[in-house]
């Protein structure tokens, strides 16, 4: 950051072609392979993790099954019964930035949720959903959404304009939150491994004061666990909330 | 409400200000080095058309062969859990009318030997009762008997006193007077002394 040249938070969000050439003309990156990684990653753990199909599962398959069964219930409980429709999508979309936050935690990997062309590409994709299920179900009762129901008449020329805008700064707000949460958790990680280096150079002394950052690198490795669940719980969480939104009569 | 809708225009204006002032900052942030806003690097808007393709894929691979897998050993187990349910419903069932039979026939076998007993002691009470009438009447006729005997036996013995008093009367006449008196009249006044005393 601004501070000490030797400090170069911002190089791991950096993006490479894969490949070289090739990587370089069809656009990809180290951002695609790690998405690839992580969807594949997912698959592998339902594809073994369920291969037993045992009436009475093992460690393995109860995690699949709970896995399955957490989103299901999300789904369900939040959209209502047509979320049963929709719990693919969630599934996908919960595991797909999961895996990301998750594989990104790992040293010398890469993080493709930090990327708010990533993010943005998510939230722009729920909020076209949301506006297509909700014109096919509701049709043009979709515009009522912006005037709140029992409201005065004379609100109306106040609430249907921050309506609007807060309905537009959905995709806005949900690409953002994780995108933020992310750079901001990599970014700390990035400069106290700095610290640890910058005081190695100070001898002896150094070398004793480098515990502190490196303590709180580990405090932060939990921190970012948590950090990583809870942004793909809340990005799955709110698409549920939207679509119960689109899909109710 | 004049106030508050100036409020709200200022509100408004000062956030798509704020908002384009953002966008007009982004490639000022991007000279500063934050390589997820260089948009003009092919590879980081190479990121959404990939993504988009990997999304698909991964969603498609999700929903049409993972999650229906997963779905099905769940509903498999759900409908084994309740088919077994089922099976041991109707145990319940078939026990509990086992049951209710055995007490039935408990019931019935208790009635029947209630009957029974109640039969056999009206039995035995029938000959109780006909053998107590029997001996009862024995008795009543051995008694009946047996007073006939005694007012026989006691005519006898007032005859036999009458006898006695007329002798004894005579001799005490006789002892007294001298003269013996008529044997026909003693008796005629012990018979009259007998009526009168009505012994």
């Amino acid at each position: 950051m601004a501070g000490g040249s030797s400090i170069d938070v911002l190089g791991q969000f950096e993006l490479r072609p894969v490949l070289g050439g090739l990587g370089e003309a069809l656009r990809f990156s180290q951002s695609p392979l790690y998405m690839i990684l992580a969807a594949c990653l997912v698959l592998a753990f339902l594809y073994f993790g369920m291969r037993p199909a045992a009436v009475v599962p093992g460690r393995f398959q109860a995690a699949a099954e709970v896995c399955y069964e957490f989103i299901h219930s999300m789904a369900v409980d939040t959209i209502g019964p047509e979320g049963t429709a929709f719990f693919p999508f969630i599934f996908t979309l919960f595991f797909f930035i999961l895996a990301g936050n998750y594989i990104g935690l790992l040293p010398f990997s890469f993080t493709f949720t930090s990327h708010i062309a990533v993010t943005l590409a998510l939230a722009v994709m729920v909020f076209l959903l949301t506006v297509i299920v909700s014109f096919k179900v509701q049709g043009f009762r979709f515009f009522a959404h912006f005037m709140p129901a029992g409201a005065s008449m004379f609100l109306a020329p106040l609430l249907i304009p921050i309506e609007i805008l807060s309905f537009l700064s959905r995709p806005v707000s949900l690409s953002i939150r994780l995108f933020a949460n992310m750079v901001a958790g990599h970014v700390m990680f990035d400069i106290f491994a700095s610290f640890v280096i910058m005081l190695a150079g100070f001898g002896v002394v150094g070398d004793v004061f480098a515990i502190g950052p490196i303590a709180i690198n580990m405090a932060l490795v939990a921190l970012e666990l948590l950090v990583g669940v809870l942004q793909a719980y809340v990005f799955a969480i709110l698409t549920c909330i939207y679509l119960r939104e689109a899909v109710a009569h | 409400m004049g106030v508050m809708m100036k409020m709200v225009r200022a509100g408004l204006f000062a956030t798509v200000s704020g908002v384009s002032l953002l966008v007009m900052a982004a490639p000022g942030a991007h000279a500063t080095g934050m390589p997820q806003l260089d948009f003009h690097n092919p590879l980081v808007t190479g990121q959404v058309i990939w993504g988009a393709v990997i999304f698909l894929g991964f969603y498609l691979v999700l929903s049409q062969v993972m999650l229906p897998r997963v779905g099905r050993v769940l509903e498999d187990r759900s409908k084994r859990i309740s088919g077994d349910l089922d099976v041991a419903r109707a145990a319940k069932q078939d026990a509990d009318k086992a049951v209710a039979e055995l007490q039935q026939a408990r019931k019935d076998a208790m009635a029947e030997a209630q009957a029974n007993l109640q039969k056999t002691l009206d039995a035995e009470q029938h000959a109780t009762d006909q053998k107590l009438a029997d001996i009862s009447a024995r008795l009543t006729a051995e008694i009946a008997d047996a007073e006939k005997r005694i007012s026989a036996e006691k005519a006898q013995a007032f005859g036999t006193l009458k006898e006695i008093a007329a002798d004894t009367t005579q001799a005490l006449v006789s002892r007294l007077t001298g003269v013996t008196p008529d044997a026909q009249l003693v008796a005629q006044k012990v018979d009259g002394a007998i009526a009168h005393r009505n012994i």
